[in-house]
C-alpha cells in the first residue's frame, strides 16, 4: 500500500480566492492510502518545498500529491523537491486546480468540487505509480555526414573544428555538389569556385575528417548515440591511395563520346575522368557504362599509361562497417526533369536550356571557356529569355507545389552577368512574382532593373515555338500592359524547379526519419528545432529540408553541425524514463506497435521461454529501446494483447483517473 | 429516477495531449475564458495515447460526454500521433453512435498551444450539447453509480 | 455584390466546376492563347473577373465568342485552374438567359470558307449548341 502525502497550494489568492483550500486537503485526507494532507500559501517558495521534504521524511511518503499549478509550470520543481527528499521523482504527481478551476471557475462551491475531483484523480494515479529510474545509454563520439555538397562540407569542418572525428559519404567520385558547377554566387556575384575550392581541400587535408566518395549509406541499424553504418564504396576501378590525380590516363583514353555529367551533357569527357581539376579526392575514376576494357575487355590503355599502376579492372564494390554517435543528412538537390513541359521545347531545341545549364556556359572551366556562346551553332545569342517558375509553384501534377525559392535570384544574377559581359544582347525575364527576401537580395534584383537595364515581364512564357531560321519565338503575356508580346530570342534559359535528389526517399526509410510528400526531410519543429530530424540522433544539413540558398545553406550546415557536438560532447545519454514497455509474457509477436512507431524503437528478436515440462519455446517477442523511443503512446493502443504499455502514464493509471473523475 | 434538466450537470471527461491542448487548456486559464466545472481534463502524452477502451470505461463509470483534444493534423509532437487518434477515434464512435451512443456525445477537436479561446468556446459549446442530450443512459453500469 | 450577380457567379462557378482562388495570376493562360489579339478580355482576366462578379461585363463582351476552346489554357495552367471551362459555362449561362443560341445551326454552312481550321468548325459545334 502507498503512503500519499496531499500538498494543496494557495498560490496567494490565486487559488485560495475561488477554492476553499483547507476542505479540499480535508476532503482529500480521506482517500485510500492518504496519511497525510496540508495545505499552504505558496508550495513551490523553499518555505513550501520544505514542508514536502519534512512530510515525505517524517511520514514516510511513497508517493505525493501536489494540487497547484500546471504541471507544465512546476512538475519540474516538485520532482527535484522529492528527489532531495529521498523519493523516486516520479512518484509526484500534480493536481491542476489553478489553470484548471480557480481562474476558469467564479463559483467557491462548484471550484471546490473539482478541485476534489482532480485531487481524487492524482491520487488514485499516484496510487500506481512506480519509480523510475532514467535510462542511460553511451555515446559514440564519431558523426556521419551523408552528401559532400557545401552543407555537408561545412558540416563535417564544423564538428571537426570541435575535435569530433566525421566521416563525410558522397556518392559522386568528388564531393563538392553542386556548388562546384555554379559559376558565380549572389547577391556579390564571387566566384563560387574561389569560396567552395579552399573548403574542399580543409577537408580534405583535415586529419578528423575522413571522406568516402564514389560511396553510398547502403543500411543503418542503432540508435541515437550509437549507430551502426555500412558503407557501399562503389568500384572505381582505380585504386584510391596510388593515384595521383596526374590525369594521363584521362588523356589517353580512346573512349572520348561520354556525354561530360560535370557539364550537364553540353560537352564530352574520357570514360576514365576526373570530374574537374579542383576535384576532391583527385582520383580517377572509370565509368564502367563506356569502357571498352570493361564492358568487352579490349583497351587497356589506361592501366599502361599509368606510372602508379593505380588502375584495377577487377576492383569490386567493397563495403565498410562504421559506428557513429549521430547522422547529419546533407543529400541535397537536383533540378527537376523538364519533359513534361513541351511548350518549352526544352526537348526540340538544344537552345532551350536550364539555369543550371547556363551557370556550365558561362562558367571559365565550362565547354565554351567562358564565352557565351548558344549550344547549337555555337553563335553569340543576342536575345535571351528568361522563364521563372518552371515548374515551381505548379499544382498541374507535372511540376512541384512549392516554390523552389532560389530561381529569382540566381535569374537575376545571370541577367545582369549577362548584360555586364554582351551589353548587345538583350534580356527578357518573364516572371509571375520576383521573391527577393534576403540580405540585399531585392537591392540586387532592383540592379538589374534599374543598372543593367534588364526587362522584366510581369506574365509567364505560353510557348516557345523553334523557327526555321534557328531563333526561338517566346510567346507571352505582359500582363501589366495587358498585351501579347512575342520574342524572337535566340536563347531560352528555363528556370528549373528543384528536388531533393533522389536518393533522399531510401535513405529516409533507411534512417526512420519522416519525410513530406515532396521528399523533403521533416524537422522536429518547423520553428524551434529547424535542424533535427523527429528521429534522435539524425540532423538536417541545406536543402534536403526544404529549398534555400548558399548562405542559408551554410548557417543551417554550422546549426546542424553544433547539435552534433552538443551531442557528442556527452558521454552518455539519459533517455526519458516515460517510455512504452513490453510485456514479454504477453506479446504475441505480431508487429503491430512496430508499424505505427514514428521513430523506430521497436524491434522483434526470437526469444527462449520456459514451457511446461522443461521445455524450451521460441516466440518472437516486441522490445523498445528506451534510448530511442519517445513516449507518444501510439504502439500501446496499437497492440492488441495489451502487452505494451507506457510508463508514468499506463493503462491502469489512466483507467484509474477516469474512474475518479466518473465517480 | 427522474432527471430533472435544469439541474442536470453532466460529466464530462476530456482527454487533453500534453503539448497542444493541454497547453492551450492553461492558456485558457491564465486568460480566465470561463468554461464549466463540468469538465474534467486528464493529460496524456498524446493523443495517439488514448485506447478506445479508456473512452468506453468512462461511459460505463457515467460519464455523458468524452472529448479528445489533440494537435492539429500536421503540428503533433510525435509527428504522426493525432492522425493514427483520427483514424481510431473515427471507429470508435460510429460504433458508439451504432450502440446508440449519440455522435455528439463524443468529439475528437484540434487545439493548438495557442489556441486558449477556442479551447474554451468548444468546451462551452460541448457542454452545452451533451447537457441537451441529458443523461448517459446507454453504457452506464449501473453497478458502477454510487 | 448583390445577390443575382452571386447567384449567377455561384451557377458559373458550379458548371463550371473550376475554382478561381487556385489562380496565382501567373498569365500563362493568356500566353498561351492562340485568339489573345482577337478578345478585349483575356483567358486571366476571365479568371479574376469571376473572381470578383464581373460576370456582366463578360457577357457583354464578344471574348466570349472569340474563345476557341483549345483548352491550351486548361493544359497549361500551372494550377489547373481551367479558363475555357469557366468561359464554357459563361456562354452557357448568357444562351440560358437570352433563350436561344447566337447562332442557329443553319446558319452555320454560309459562314464556312476553306480556310477555316478544322478545330474551329468542331469548336463551334461545341460552342452554338449548347
Amino acid at each position: 500500500m502507498q503512503r500519499i502525502g496531499v500538498f494543496v497550494c494557495h498560490c496567494g489568492t490565486n487559488i485560495a480566492g475561488t477554492v476553499d483550500v483547507k476542505a479540499v486537503a480535508e476532503a482529500l485526507k480521506s482517500e485510500p492510502g492518504v496519511v497525510f494532507s496540508t495545505e499552504y500559501q505558496y508550495m513551490c517558495s523553499e518555505a513550501g518545498q520544505n514542508i514536502i521534504k519534512n512530510a515525505i521524511r517524517e511520514h514516510q511518503l511513497t508517493g505525493v500529491v501536489i494540487c497547484s499549478c500546471s504541471p507544465r509550470m512546476h512538475e519540474a520543481t516538485f520532482r527535484k523537491t522529492a528527489s532531495a527528499a529521498g523519493l523516486n521523482p516520479y512518484m509526484v504527481e500534480i493536481a491542476n486546480i489553478r489553470e484548471q478551476v480557480s481562474w476558469i471557475h467564479k463559483d467557491m462551491k462548484a471550484g471546490t468540487e473539482k478541485a476534489i475531483i482532480l485531487g481524487r484523480a492524482a491520487i488514485a494515479k499516484v496510487s500506481l505509480n512506480a519509480p523510475l529510474i532514467p535510462g542511460e545509454s553511451p555515446v559514440v563520439k564519431r558523426a556521419l555526414v551523408i552528401g559532400g555538397g557545401i552543407a555537408g562540407i561545412q558540416t563535417a569542418l564544423d564538428i571537426a573544428d570541435a575535435g569530433f572525428e566525421v566521416d563525410i559519404v558522397e556518392k559522386e567520385p568528388t564531393i563538392g555538389g553542386k556548388m562546384t558547377q555554379l559559376d558565380k554566387t549572389f547577391p556579390t556575384l564571387d566566384c563560387a569556385a574561389c569560396i567552395l575550392t579552399p573548403k574542399m581541400v580543409d577537408c580534405a587535408q583535415n586529419e578528423k575528417i575522413r571522406i568516402y566518395s564514389y560511396s553510398e549509406v547502403s543500411e543503418v541499424k542503432g540508435f541515437v548515440g550509437n549507430f551502426t553504418v555500412t558503407i557501399k564504396k562503389k568500384a572505381r576501378y582505380v585504386d584510391e591511395l596510388k593515384c595521383t590525380g596526374c590525369g594521363e590516363c584521362t588523356e589517353k583514353c580512346p573512349q572520348k563520346k561520354v556525354p561530360n555529367a560535370f557539364n550537364l551533357g553540353l560537352d564530352n569527357r574520357r570514360a576514365i575522368y576526373i570530374p574537374f581539376a579542383q576535384a576532391v579526392p583527385k582520383v580517377a575514376t572509370i565509368d564502367a557504362d563506356y569502357c571498352n576494357m570493361l564492358k568487352n575487355g579490349k583497351c587497356g590503355v589506361c592501366a599502361k599509361v599509368c606510372g602508379a599502376g593505380a588502375i584495377d579492372y577487377k576492383q569490386k564494390d567493397s563495403f565498410i562497417e562504421e559506428r557513429y554517435g549521430a547522422i547529419v543528412v546533407a543529400t541535397g538537390f537536383n533540378p527537376i526533369k523538364l519533359d513534361a513541359y513541351e511548350e518549352y521545347g526544352y526537348k526540340q531545341s538544344k537552345d532551350v536550356i536550364t539555369s543550371l545549364e547556363l551557370e556550365r556556359l558561362m562558367n571559365a572551366a565550362g565547354p565554351n571557356g567562358g564565352t557565351l556562346l548558344r549550344p547549337s551553332d555555337k553563335t553569340h545569342p543576342h536575345t535571351i529569355v528568361f522563364v521563372q517558375c518552371v515548374g515551381s509553384r505548379c499544382d498541374d501534377g507535372k511540376g512541384k507545389s512549392y516554390c523552389s525559392k532560389i530561381c529569382c535570384m540566381y535569374t537575376a544574377k545571370h541577367a545582369m552577368l549577362i548584360r555586364e559581359k554582351y551589353p548587345d544582347t538583350e534580356v527578357y525575364v518573364f516572371y509571375i512574382d520576383v521573391r527577393t527576401p534576403g540580405k540585399n537580395f531585392d537591392e540586387f534584383y532592383r540592379r538589374a532593373v534599374e543598372e543593367y537595364g534588364v526587362h522584366y515581364i510581369k506574365g509567364m512564357v505560353g510557348k516557345v515555338a523553334p523557327q526555321p531560321d534557328g531563333k526561338l519565338l517566346v510567346q507571352g503575356s505582359d500582363l501589366l500592359a495587358d498585351e501579347q508580346l512575342r520574342v524572337e530570342a535566340d536563347l531560352v534559359v528555363l528556370a528549373a524547379a528543384i528536388e531533393p535528389d533522389k536518393t533522399a526517399r531510401s535513405l529516409g526509410t533507411m534512417l526512420t526519419a519522416s519525410m513530406d510528400t515532396n521528399d523533403f526531410f521533416t524537422e522536429a519543429h518547423p520553428k524551434l528545432r529547424p535542424v533535427e530530424s523527429p528521429t534522435a540522433g539524425i540532423f538536417l544539413s541545406g536543402v534536403c529540408q526544404g529549398p534555400k540558398d548558399i548562405p542559408e545553406t551554410v548557417s543551417q550546415a554550422g546549426a546542424a553541425a553544433s547539435k552534433v557536438i552538443g551531442l557528442l560532447a556527452k558521454d552518455k545519454l539519459t533517455c526519458n524514463p516515460c517510455v512504452a514497455h513490453s510485456d514479454e509474457m504477453l506479446c504475441n509477436g505480431c508487429s503491430a506497435c512496430e508499424k505505427v512507431c514514428p521513430y523506430g524503437a521497436i524491434t522483434y528478436s526470437d526469444k527462449e521461454f520456459r514451457g511446461p515440462n522443461r521445455t524450451t519455446l521460441i516466440r518472437r517477442v516486441a522490445s523498445v529501446n528506451d534510448a530511442v523511443c519517445q513516449g507518444c503512446g501510439a504502439c500501446t493502443v496499437a497492440c492488441p494483447s495489451g502487452a505494451m504499455d507506457l510508463k508514468g502514464f499506463s493503462n491502469s493509471q489512466i483507467m484509474a483517473e477516469v474512474d475518479a473523475i466518473c465517480k | 429516477m427522474q432527471v430533472n434538466n435544469t439541474e442536470f450537470k453532466p460529466k464530462i471527461v476530456a482527454f487533453c495531449c500534453n503539448w497542444c491542448s493541454y497547453a492551450g487548456a492553461d492558456l485558457a486559464g491564465t486568460n480566465r475564458l470561463q468554461y464549466p466545472a463540468d469538465v474534467k481534463i486528464i493529460r496524456v502524452p498524446c493523443s495517439c495515447r488514448v485506447n478506445p477502451i479508456f473512452i468506453l470505461r468512462a461511459f460505463q463509470r457515467g460519464a455523458d460526454g468524452v472529448i479528445l483534444c489533440g494537435c492539429h493534423p500536421g503540428d503533433c509532437h510525435y509527428t504522426t500521433g493525432n492522425y493514427y487518434a483520427r483514424r481510431r477515434m473515427t471507429l470508435l464512435f460510429s460504433m458508439l453512435d451504432y450502440l446508440g451512443i449519440e455522435k455528439e456525445r463524443t468529439r475528437v477537436e484540434w487545439v493548438s498551444a495557442a489556441e486558449g479561446a477556442k479551447f474554451a468556446a468548444t468546451m462551452n459549446e460541448f457542454v452545452q450539447t451533451v447537457t441537451k442530450l441529458g443523461r448517459n443512459r446507454k453504457l452506464e453500469d449501473l453497478r458502477c453509480r454510487k | 455584390m448583390d445577390r443575382e450577380t452571386n447567384r449567377v457567379r455561384e451557377q458559373v462557378l458550379r458548371m463550371s466546376g473550376v475554382n478561381v482562388l487556385k489562380c496565382m495570376r501567373c498569365g500563362k493562360c493568356s500566353g498561351t492563347c492562340p485568339s489573345y489579339e482577337e478578345m478585349d478580355y483575356h483567358p486571366h482576366e476571365f479568371v479574376y473577373m469571376v473572381e470578383k462578379g464581373e460576370i456582366d461585363k463578360l457577357m457583354a463582351s464578344e471574348s466570349v465568342y472569340k474563345c476557341l476552346t483549345c483548352f491550351a489554357c486548361v493544359e497549361r495552367c500551372p494550377r489547373g485552374v481551367e479558363p475555357a471551362k469557366l468561359i464554357e459555362a459563361v456562354r452557357l449561362e448568357m444562351v440560358r438567359k437570352q433563350g436561344q443560341n447566337r447562332l442557329k445551326p443553319d446558319r452555320i454552312p454560309a459562314l464556312l470558307d476553306e480556310e477555316l481550321p478544322q478545330q474551329a468548325i468542331v469548336t463551334a459545334m461545341r460552342k452554338y449548341t449548347k
